[in-house]
């Protein structure tokens, strides 16, 4: 059995819930049980937003994550609230563009990438989650690196279809750091 | 199968509905379950239904009594303090013998109350809610697809009873999205004699009302009616049963409360504790059945809730008290962990109540 719990959690804008609905879509497209559940409060309207995924083989329990073995953490509040939840032999991804914070736990791999800059040189500011999400696939197993274009097709709607180039972009600018 | 989708709960709610022939929506907004009427509101005229946001809860309640006298499938949808509100519909629908859907995606109470998830209307659903003697085929939905198979099944029971059919979910099943995918639905279709259509001369009026001034007629009516909750408490009841075979300790927990149970039954099963998890689907009628075949095998049951306590005396009135019941439970929108449940199984399992 092999379950991948991922938590999002950032500011309410950057893009936590689209970030977490494309792992989400791309769990689907797999073949995998997944289960997608946002944050919902007054948070959402600009205090911290977050959103909890989870891929499994298996039908998923619990969507309520307390344990993730993912965390990306999209500012420093959220870092502080959650890197002390991450699993053992867990995973943390920081945006160090807007956190300068280090982790201290010996017991999870942290990755330290500048999303919100990479993304800002690449053109496409706004999308340092999905730049984020790319080196989320790339370093742990919960998706595959394929179809990425056909998963956005199935969520983004089609008067927004010029969004997709980008957000792929941004996802190899991610995948490639 | 069907092609799977991703979707929000609030969302499975509203397009079961459409499929299962809902052609009315009447609601008005409340956190956390506005995606049903949004996606009401955006289907709805595309295929000659009528979505209307009423002035108000109560309008919206009456206007599901109104279309429903005339016999077609009718919703509506809120939370907590907008159940309240409707309160006084969900009697006059009952002491007319109409049938209705109605949707709680519950939050914390009581008052204003917060908006997370919260079970603590089960009393409410299913002891009344409104004034006098009447019941509501109440459902539990604990999944994403469930959200979407029960919405339809509520119709279908509505229609064969007479009655209201309540889905009574929380804020986590409403916003958390999941694959589903939508089978055909079967839909049951019931001849409708009563329904206020119009009699074109050609026979009697009909009439759709609660009023009985006769106390002779109104008991009437009454016995009548408990004549069919009669039939549905002997028809109707659905619940799941986990690694019950061989449990010697059973958790009762309904909707979210039962996802987090189920981690924490994995998880006791992994120590060695023989637990398993009743889960009622329906919570009225509430699945006594197992739960009293439950009783003379288990040593005790855990009932895992997201409110005070409420559940829990169906519980020990199921098992008639043969085993103890203990409770394991958050309240105000909190969620119990899995741990937390975890640490009530073996409390249960070292006799600890």
């Amino acid at each position: 059995m092999k379950t991948t719990q991922i938590l999002i959690a950032g500011f309410g804008g950057q893009g936590v819930l689209f970030a977490g609905k494309f792992l989400a879509y791309k769990g689907m497209t797999e073949d995998l049980q997944v289960s997608w559940l946002p944050s919902y409060g007054p948070e959402m309207r600009g205090g911290t937003a977050n959103c909890s995924v989870i891929l499994s083989d298996m039908p998923v329990g619990s969507p309520i994550i307390t344990q993730p073995d993912v965390l990306i953490a999209m500012n420093l509040p959220s870092l502080l609230k959650y890197m002390d939840t991450v699993a053992p032999g867990g995973q943390i991804f920081v945006d160090s563009s807007l956190i300068d914070t280090k982790v201290t736990r010996t017991d999870v791999q942290v990755f330290y990438i500048p999303a919100t800059q990479l993304a800002k040189d690449a053109g496409f500011a706004t999308l340092a989650n999905m730049v984020l999400v790319g080196k989320v696939i790339k370093e742990s197993s919960a998706v595959s690196f394929e179809n990425n274009r056909q998963t956005f097709e199935k969520f983004i709607p089609a008067k927004k279809a010029n969004l997709i180039d980008i957000n792929c972009q941004a996802l190899i600018t991610g995948y490639d750091y | 199968m069907a092609e799977r989708v991703l979707m929000k709960g609030n969302e499975a709610i509203a397009e079961a509905a459409i499929r299962a022939g809902c052609r009315h929506y009447f609601g008005y907004p409340i956190t956390p379950q506005t995606e049903i009427a949004a996606y009401m509101a955006k289907k709805m005229p595309k295929i000659g239904g009528v979505f209307l946001q009423a002035e108000s809860e109560i309008a919206s309640i009456n206007m599901v009594y109104g279309a429903a006298a005339t016999g077609m499938r009718v919703m509506t949808s809120s939370s907590s303090p907008g159940i309240s509100l409707k309160a006084e519909g969900l009697s006059y629908i009952a002491g007319s013998d109409v049938p209705a859907l109605v949707v709680n995606v519950q939050r914390g109470g009581p008052g204003l109350g917060g908006i997370q998830p919260s079970q603590s209307d089960y009393f409410q659903a299913t002891k009344g809610g409104g004034h006098g003697d009447y019941r509501m085929i109440v459902l539990a939905p604990a999944s994403v697809q469930e959200m979407a198979s029960l919405t339809i099944k509520g119709f279908n029971l509505a229609d064969k009873y007479l009655m209201t059919s309540m889905i009574l979910a929380d804020g986590t099943i409403g916003q958390m999205m999941e694959p589903i995918s939508f089978e055909d639905a079967e839909i049951e279709v019931y001849e409708k004699p009563w329904a206020l259509t119009g009699t074109n001369c050609e026979r009697k009026h009909n009439v759709v009302n609660s009023l009985y001034l006769k106390p002779d007629e109104l008991e009437i009516k009454n016995l009548e009616r408990y004549k069919r909750y009669e039939l549905v408490e002997q028809n109707e009841a659905m619940w799941e049963e986990y690694m019950m075979e061989d449990a010697e300790y059973c958790v009762v927990a309904f909707g979210i409360a039962s996802r987090v149970a189920k981690n924490a039954v994995a998880a006791a099963r992994k120590e060695g504790i023989k637990v398993g998890l009743i889960r009622p689907i329906t919570l009225w009628p509430f699945p006594v059945k197992p739960l009293a075949a439950a009783a003379d095998k288990v040593k005790a049951f855990i009932s895992v809730e997201l409110n005070m306590g409420q559940m829990i005396e169906d519980v020990r009135l199921a098992t008639q008290c043969k085993k103890p019941v203990s409770l394991c439970s958050r309240c105000g929108g909190m969620i119990p962990s899995p741990d937390e449940v975890l640490e009530a199984i073996r409390k249960a399992q070292k006799g600890a109540f």
